[in-house]
């Protein structure tokens, strides 16, 4: 088991390498370099500026640099916001960032199963129906849409939420975000956990354990879950890239300050190594997942370490 | 040929694939007829009618926005914009797509393992970011958004076109065509692409909504299509800052753009049901 980790662990570094230096091409293909915005400088101090960001360097050197850096876990400094590294930015906006992921994955993970089992339990009936347009529907509205129109109705018109974000991350504030990042995902769990339920609820040891006089909460809970559950398991690597890509809508419409924000307006502002470093982050942060992810599959699936 | 008519009748019968089909028929219809029909123009500003709500008079259907354009010809203009994109982004990752799928499937063996073992890598990556940056570090255009939005749609269709590739190159059609000396390129392009078709077909409606979702993201970010053009992505966007004072500046374009997208899932998911049951005949 410890094999396959670490094996799995090795795959991941020439992922990562590869994101880094199709990120790091990208910002360097650039038109321009990072300063020329501001009014016309003398070029002994934007000789200065170059040297001090290690600009006048050659690429492979810059690159090496940079690389070098990543592995310490130094991103580097801001360009825009002075005095700050990329890395202090990161870690004063990801806690929030983390914290509304993970409320938002864990709803959808519950009420997705649920739903998605209640719906194969009752196949083909008026239940299942609804759960599954209701499924398509969260599944074709993006988080965009879904965001505001929360806002309108709850927020503006009945006023029985709050819209704004006032500076705590607490209780009802979260809510409106979390369920509008959750919906979609609620909706592709609860059509994978639907499908996959039915198969089992078709196989043999179920059958036989029906056969015994067991109830279907009993068959459900002890015998059908852990093996449905795998489709659901290995969905969770998209989810979390979903999540992540959602995050930065929510964030801008509901004003949070987190990490997605930050990236947005980095982006905004072509603060280059703000945006080179969230995305390098990011991609580290769903890789590792991802590698997560695989190794509980191996855990709950012993015929996945045999290969 | 007997084959294919036989899936449009049954196609035809289907209930899900008419209704979603017309639905997204007329949408087409009225967004390309409704600028020509409409008295407005989608940049003619009238600071006299800044922010009306939809009314019969005058055809503002859709009212007005903060500029006191038309919101019926802009939104129409969005749905030709957002729908184009799709349709061009989708032909870009089908390209892509059905190409490699169809040459890792087709040759196998090492190269085949390399060419998946590159995809799976890629699936893991979050692309989005990445056309962000894109977006950030070139000038924003037309091209740039098609390529970008295509070249991270390509990944599924690769895996679909490769599986469909790997049964098919073990046919007896195919090993006619390599007994009498057909060239590879010969065989994938002549004899294994025209039978992806139906498969193609299926994913490429589940592929144009992936690609509207993306324009759209971008757009609302203020990334995608810019000023004074627009997108339903971009109107949404325009709609959440005047949602307090003009509601219907965010519920018209959203609920089109919620239709649209909901129509070519469901599109996507009955054709498959179609093609589906053909293979299990």
């Amino acid at each position: 088991m410890l094999r396959y980790a670490l094996l799995r662990l090795l795959g991941a570094i020439p992922t990562l390498l590869l994101v880094i230096v199709l990120a790091f091409l990208m910002v360097h293909a650039a038109p321009g370099g990072p300063f020329d915005a501001e009014r016309a400088l003398p070029p002994e101090i934007e000789a200065n500026i170059a040297r001090a960001y290690h600009l006048d360097e050659p690429l492979h050197r810059q690159f090496l640099r940079y690389v070098s850096g990543v592995v310490r876990g130094d991103l580097g400094p801001s360009y825009r916001y002075r005095d700050h590294t990329v890395g202090e930015l990161i870690a004063s906006a990801f806690p929030l960032s983390l914290k509304l992921g993970a409320m938002a994955m864990a709803l959808a993970i519950v009420v997705g199963v649920v739903a998605g089992t209640v719906a194969a339990l009752r196949q083909g009936s008026g239940v299942d129906r609804l759960v599954m347009a209701l499924a398509m529907t969260g599944i074709s509205i993006p988080v965009f849409v879904i965001a505001p129109v929360l806002v309108l109705f709850l927020a503006v018109k009945l006023q029985w939420l709050p819209a704004g974000w006032s500076g705590n991350a607490h209780g009802v504030r979260l809510l409106l975000p979390v369920i509008s990042l959750a919906l979609p995902q609620i909706a592709y769990i609860a059509r994978l956990t639907r499908a996959s339920m039915i198969d089992v609820l078709a196989s043999d040891f179920v059958r036989t354990a029906r056969a015994q006089g067991l109830g279907t909460f009993a068959i459900v809970r002890y015998h059908a879950l852990k093996p449905a559950m795998l489709p659901v398991l290995s969905y969770m690597g998209p989810a979390i890239a979903a999540i992540l890509t959602g995050s930065v809508v929510v964030e801008e419409i509901f004003g949070i300050p987190g990490l997605g924000q930050f990236f947005i307006r980095g982006a905004l502002n072509r603060d280059y190594t703000l945006v080179l470093g969230i995305i390098v982050f990011y991609a580290t942060l769903v890789i590792l997942l991802n590698l997560i992810v695989d190794i509980l599959y191996g855990v709950i699936d012993p015929r996945i370490r045999q290969r | 040929m007997t084959a294919t008519s036989a899936t449009w009748r049954k196609a035809r019968k289907n209930r899900v694939v008419v209704g979603s089909g017309g639905v997204l028929l007329l949408l087409v219809v009225m967004a390309l007829l409704g600028p020509l029909i409409s008295p407005h123009g989608y940049l003619d500003t009238d600071f006299g009618r800044i922010l009306h709500a939809p009314t019969a008079t005058e055809l503002q259907l859709f009212g007005t926005d903060d500029l006191g354009r038309d919101l019926f010809v802009r939104t129409m203009l969005g749905i030709q914009v957002t729908l184009l994109v799709a349709v061009v982004a989708s032909i870009v990752s089908l390209a892509i797509g059905v190409l490699y799928g169809a040459v890792a499937g087709y040759v196998g063996g090492r190269v085949d393992a390399v060419m998946m073992r590159l995809v799976d890598t890629l699936y893991a990556l979050p692309f989005i970011f990445f056309v962000i940056l894109l977006m950030v570090v070139f000038e924003r255009n037309f091209l740039l958004i098609f390529i970008a939005i295509g070249a991270i749609n390509w990944l599924d269709m690769a895996r679909i076109v490769r599986g469909q590739t790997l049964s098919l190159r073990e046919r007896e059609f195919v090993e006619a065509a390599r007994l009498m000396g057909a060239s590879t390129p010969r065989i994938i392009l002549r004899h294994i692409a025209p039978n992806l078709i139906g498969v193609v077909v299926v994913y490429v409606t589940l592929t144009i909504p992936q690609a509207i979702l993306v324009e759209s993201f971008l757009s609302f970010l203020g990334l995608g299509i810019q000023e004074p053009r627009t997108s339903l992505g971009a109107l949404v966007d325009a709609g959440v800052n005047h949602m307090e004072g003009a509601a219907w500046m965010l519920l018209i374009p959203a609920a089109l753009l919620a239709l649209i997208l909901l129509c070519f899932n469901f599109l996507g998911d009955g054709l498959r049901d179609v093609f589906d049951s053909r293979h299990k005949s």
